[in-house]
């Protein structure tokens, strides 16, 4: 997807957590990112990555220890929370215990000094919006969670933020409420038109809401990208290794044209790989293979490796292949169960596996 | 199945409790029964009456005492409740630094302190203070009650604010509320119970002081607690009883409603 004008710059940022000995901990190094204007934008990394300290940083309630972050072009990375046209929607919502739900909704426009019949028409409104119109005048504490998580989307959207920030906002929920305001949110952004720069360490969560995914890990940025890129094509292992489940091959490149490589497989095989972004062209190499980019044939035929078929697992939608490879090393195949039949094959047979060049991957590291 | 430890199951433990129990109940039950006696002595029984609570509801003394107690109690804990709120503020909404623990203890250290020493301490200092300035008012209490009811208010106050949800006041700096109006809209609407608990704390406190009162205050200067105290060094009628009844069920009361605000969560 190609960005627009850009609503968030993060330049060069580095943050540092002094604590009280004389261990320090690098939450972000040198993190450099550019998010579009009305993009929806996730920040997906493991717990202690650094994606939550960025938000942080976006919001106002840390200070970079280094670098700059821009929002329209202006570096806001000084200013204090209040002085942002940036709201967030907190992990715990964050609701006023003390204020009526249209109280904590135009809570932030009051602040601004709006006038008073401008906030209670842009409150009715946001209840409008999150289908809440019954529930203004209860408390914060008599309403369920998923109608506190509409009360804390409202909150932030009301004051019509350029950017919107949201901590893990889903993750108190049950799933199914969790798929509801998936789609909610998904909803709210396309009618608002504001940027949303959402942090979760749920890789299925990323991949069905957003346009671009930051990927995060040990306070640095490995790979961004929409989720098909990042899906489809990791640059690196941690990336691969996180989102889905991937079969890695170790080897050594023999030669490279168009993109594409000869890789020597520590196994014995040579077979035919693609170069993903910023590959190194010579040397030890890894490559990636998701499961359901390649199929299970039989030994006999065409196939790139060959193996034997240790264990058939059956999931309902798909049934799952353990290889062990000859030489050495397991790879599993998924297959979708796209009719009812006998299994072609047994667990013990020799089998082949098959991929093209376009599904195996040399990633970066 | 293993039952687990139970102090409750030990020999004995019924015999203890019962008698703490007494200890505990039964002087203050004799107090208050002998409170409503009709003849003049606090250990034989002659009939019910309300006399002495009409007798001490009439005596001019009782009534100068008792304004003052209320007077300097409510002074101190306003002040006191006060000064504890901004200090309360001070330590908790700040990062940790070496010198923090150190600066609970110099605020707790009424707490800490026997009573007696900072008594003298006072009568000390106040007395040196009398000669320059001549000056013998009740300010002198008032600056020592003051003093010793902070840590009861501060401590209420302090864990309502640890207690406190901080993405709160982050909350409503994100939703462009200046550091004045989050502490005004956010943070001291939540913070009220322990505020009225920590004021209500210290004022019973203060009207129960008796060690700091004695050695401080001036001619003239009886509170009620020390009025009593006075009172018992000459003949003991039930107008004692009924005295310490009445500031029985003020106590009570207050600390009753000390516990249902304080239980409120934040």
């Amino acid at each position: 997807m190609a960005i627009g004008k850009a609503a968030i710059e993060a330049v060069g940022v580095t943050k540092i957590f002094q604590s009280s000995g004389q261990d320090s901990l690098k939450a972000l190094d040198n993190v450099s990112v550019t998010i579009g204007e009305n993009e929806f934008f996730t920040l997906l990394g493991p717990s202690g990555c650094g994606k939550t300290t960025l938000l942080r940083l976006i919001a106002g309630f840390d200070f970079p220890t280094d670098g700059q972050i821009l929002l329209h072009g202006q570096d806001i990375a000084q200013l204090p929370p209040f002085q942002r046209p940036v709201n967030t929607v907190f992990q715990n919502y964050a609701l006023f215990p003390h204020m009526t739900v249209g109280q904590n909704i135009g809570f932030g426009l009051e602040m601004q000094g709006k006038p008073k019949a401008q906030v209670e028409a842009r409150v009715a409104e946001m209840l409008r919006l999150v289908q809440m119109e019954e529930l203004k005048n209860r408390r914060t504490s008599q309403i369920s969670g998923g109608q506190q998580q509409r009360v804390a989307l409202a909150r932030a959207l009301a004051p019509e933020p350029k950017v919107l920030l949201l901590d893990e906002p889903l993750s108190a929920l049950d799933y199914k409420l969790r798929k509801e305001m998936q789609i909610e949110l998904k909803r709210l952004q396309n009618e608002t038109g504001i940027t949303f720069i959402f942090v979760t360490h749920d890789q299925e969560e990323a991949l069905t809401m957003s346009d671009r995914i930051a990927v995060i890990s040990k306070g640095k940025i490995l790979q961004v990208g929409s989720p098909r890129d990042i899906y489809d094509r990791p640059a690196v292992r941690f990336v691969a290794n996180f989102i889905g489940e991937t079969n890695f091959l170790e080897g050594k490149v023999v030669s490279t044209a168009k993109g594409q490589a000869k890789i020597a497989l520590d196994a014995g095989t040579t077979i035919a790989a693609s170069l993903g972004e910023g590959a190194k062209p010579s040397g030890k190499v890894t490559v990636v293979v998701r499961p359901e980019h390649a199929s299970v044939v039989a030994s006999s035929g065409k196939a790139t490796l060959l193996g034997k078929l240790e264990n058939i697992v059956y999931f309902g939608t798909d049934t799952h292949y353990h290889v062990k490879l000859n030489g050495g090393g397991e790879f599993t195949v998924r297959h979708q169960n796209v009719h009812a039949g006998a299994l072609a094959f047994e667990k013990g047979d020799k089998v082949g596996v098959l991929f093209g060049a376009d599904a195996a991957r040399v990633l970066r590291d | 199945m293993a039952r687990t430890f139970s102090v409750r199951t030990q020999p004995g433990f019924t015999f203890i409790a019962m008698l703490c129990f007494f200890l505990l109940y039964l002087p203050i039950a004799t107090l208050v029964v002998y409170a409503f006696n009709s003849g003049q002595s606090v250990a034989i029984w002659e009939g019910f009456s309300f006399r002495w609570f009409e007798s001490a509801w009439n005596n001019r003394a009782v009534q100068e005492a008792s304004i003052r107690s209320i007077f300097i109690a409510t002074f101190a804990a306003i002040v006191a409740t006060f000064v504890a709120t901004m200090a309360a503020l001070a330590t908790t909404r700040t990062a940790p630094y070496p010198g923090l623990t150190f600066k609970y203890a110099f605020i707790n250290q009424p707490l800490m302190v026997p009573e007696i020493v900072t008594a003298v301490a006072l009568l000390i200092v106040f007395s040196r203070i009398k000669v320059w300035t001549g000056y013998s008012g009740i300010a002198y209490l008032l600056a020592a009650h003051t003093a010793f009811c902070i840590p009861f208010a501060y401590l209420p106050i302090r864990a309502r604010l640890e207690n406190m949800d901080l993405t709160l006041e982050r909350a409503a700096a994100d939703l462009y509320a200046t550091p004045w109006n989050a502490f005004k809209r956010v943070t001291l609407p939540l913070l009220w119970p322990g505020i009225i608990a920590g004021f209500m704390l210290a004022f019973v406190i203060s009207l129960d002081d008796v060690v700091i009162t004695e050695f401080v205050k001036s001619g003239g200067q009886e509170t009620l607690p020390t009025y009593m105290l006075g009172q018992l060094r000459r003949i003991v009628t039930p107008e004692i009883n009924a005295i310490a009844t009445v500031f029985l069920l003020i106590s009570v009361a207050f600390v009753t409603m000390f516990f249902i605000i304080n239980r409120k969560k934040p």
